[in-house]
């Protein structure tokens, strides 16, 4: 093992080797390392997320046909560390009224809830906080740490607009997470384990995003609504309730909740790379060819992940910045009257297809999952529209048709 | 003593305190949120006895739904209301002496069970304690029928509400 192929564990040797040297006893050696490890994790998470901004005021930016920020060094690179500047001389504001301890609380655990996150993440195949055997279930009770701190923080401001916010996350989170844990048994049954890390393994073969590409899509539709963002962010929605939940926030408590969502997105983009791409993996036995061993290298893997949960990332600010914001009942309805059902379909399909089909040939197990994921796709497609026909025929609207450029003139 | 034994002794006495604190803060809000920390403190004390998925269901059950349900529920009540008016009632002692004997009577019958000086089999490396749940509770010859009942006693629950919550279309 050489530095380049695998830093972090060869520091953590390191630092083994010399914590021993000085006599410890290994077990008081091992917490401080696992202390260490801590800490870097959090900073590697906390210095992500100042990259974070700079990606996403220009890919906004880039979407709404703007430059974004170019002023603060090339291509405003040094933007962000000016922006924390700014938050930190702040004058912090606790409004009259407000419930001071759970005021103080809320920003830094929503910060938490999103940086325990990154303990169950795999980053690499050597490099992982830790390999829980429960690891779905992790993420949602994460979330539900998550709604705590939102509800803390629109309780405690003495605000209405917050107290809305509030409320408006409530309903959000107790609806969208129904169809996010159905959904997250999907990769709990096509990889036999809940674990994060062995349904990365799961897929060095295939990826679960070809063996079910619904359950992806109700997975990225119920995490943004988990993060809050566009088109279910009722909670801050500034031209209903100005900001909503963090409304009386100023300075770095507003920069908690700001740096908290980010970093929530780019980590969600990283659950849609490990449950669906494959995480660090996935390279279809590629990596076993003699010419392309160095996929195996932990520091390439790395690369790798973070790579795939940027493209996750990507599409949800693509999403949040093209799509807008539903009304509270559509919102509801959307949820408890197609997704839930769908995502129980989706569940039923996999878990009996997984095995009936397991007998086969590799390329037919494939072809059959990937085609009943299409069947039932189409078939939920059609049912709408009918259901809409109908709609239209009981309240008298016209057939929306598609008109010709002369018919139109 | 073992890092073990602290951290649940200390866990333990966060569990007592945020008790204690839920049935005595005058604010209905800040005793749900002491609640939630009694709740978060159980769920510690199933970690430490390496029940993981007791735990994680634990928060994500008892935190992520039921005690923000409890909040909501508390957030759209008045705040003159809980702030006004005295703790306890006339016949406090009843509830109090009744409390008393059932944690004497459950605290002898414990000690007096013979597997409670019995310290417990380390489980073998490398046994996936959700496959055996799992397992256990789909096997026959296992937890099968109370887990159906379980599940038909829930569905009915659910039938009930929707038909409660229906708006009578006359």
């Amino acid at each position: 093992m050489t530095f380049w192929n695998n830093p972090i564990n060869f520091i953590g040797y390191w630092l083994n080797g010399i914590l021993t040297g000085w006599h410890l006893p290994a077990a008081i050696a091992s917490i401080l390392l696992y202390v260490i490890g801590i800490i870097v994790l959090i900073l590697f998470a906390m210095t992500l997320d100042i990259g974070l901004v700079w990606v996403e005021r220009k890919v906004v930016a880039r979407f709404q046909d703007r430059l974004g920020p170019n002023r603060i060094g090339p291509f405003g690179l040094i933007q962000p560390v000016a922006d924390i500047i700014k938050m930190v001389i702040k004058e912090d504001i606790t409004p009259d009224g407000a419930d001071k301890i759970i005021y103080n609380v809320a920003p830094v655990l929503a910060a938490t809830s999103v940086i325990v996150l990154w303990a169950i993440l795999p980053l690499a195949s050597t490099i992982y906080g830790v390999d829980l055997n429960v690891g779905l279930l992790f993420i949602v009770a994460a979330g539900a740490l998550g709604t705590l701190a939102i509800i803390m923080a629109g309780w405690s401001s003495n605000n209405k607009y917050a107290l809305l916010g509030a409320f408006r996350m409530v309903s959000n989170m107790i609806s969208y997470e129904i169809p996010m844990v159905i959904i997250l048994l999907i990769p709990t049954i096509l990889a036999n384990t809940m674990s994060v890390r062995g349904i990365t393994q799961a897929q060095s073969g295939m990826w679960f995003a070809i063996l079910s590409p619904l359950a992806l899509l109700i997975f990225l539709i119920s995490a943004i609504a988990e993060l809050g963002r566009s088109p279910f962010d009722l909670n801050e929605a500034e031209s209903e309730i100005v900001a909503g939940f963090h409304i009386e926030y100023t300075g770095m408590k507003f920069g908690w909740f700001y740096a908290g969502e980010l970093l929530h997105a780019f980590t969600f983009g990283g659950f849609i790379a490990i449950l669906f791409f494959g995480g660090y993996g996935g390279f279809f036995g590629l990596e076993k060819l003699a010419v392309l061993t160095w996929l195996n290298i932990p520091f390439v893997q790395a690369l790798v992940f973070i790579a795939k949960a940027t493209f996750g990332y990507w599409v949800i600010m693509w999403i949040k910045y093209s799509v807008p914001r539903i009304r509270i009942d559509h919102m509801l309805a959307f949820n408890w009257k197609f997704l839930v059902p769908l995502s129980l379909v989706v569940l039923v399909n996999t878990a009996t297809l997984n095995k009936v089909l397991i007998v086969l040939p590799n390329w037919l197990y494939v072809l059959g999952m990937f085609g009943s994921n299409i069947v039932i796709g189409y078939a939920t497609i059609e049912i709408l529209r009918a259901y809409g026909r109908k709609q239209r025929k009981a309240e008298k609207i016209p057939e929306p048709q598609a008109h010709t450029q002369e018919q139109a003139v | 003593m073992t890092a073990e034994q602290i951290i649940f002794l200390l866990t333990g006495a966060l569990v007592l305190v945020s008790a204690l604190m839920v049935v005595t803060v005058r604010n209905l809000l800040h005793a749900a949120l002491w609640l939630v920390v009694a709740l978060f403190g159980v769920a510690v004390l199933y970690a430490i006895l390496q029940a993981n998925f007791l735990a994680v269901v634990q928060v994500v059950v008892y935190i992520g739904a039921i005690a923000i349900l409890f909040i909501f529920a508390v957030m759209l009540t008045r705040r003159e209301a809980m702030e006004k008016g005295r703790q306890t009632r006339n016949n406090w002692w009843i509830p109090a002496l009744l409390g008393l004997t059932i944690l004497t009577g459950l605290a002898v019958l414990i000690l007096s069970f013979p597997g409670v000086q019995r310290t417990e089999a380390v489980l073998p490396a490398g046994l996936d304690t959700v496959q055996a749940l799992g397992t256990a509770l789909v096997s026959p010859d296992a937890y099968v029928l109370p887990f159906e009942v379980a599940s038909v006693l829930m569905l009915a629950a659910l039938v009930g509400a929707v038909y409660i919550a229906t708006v009578d279309k006359k």
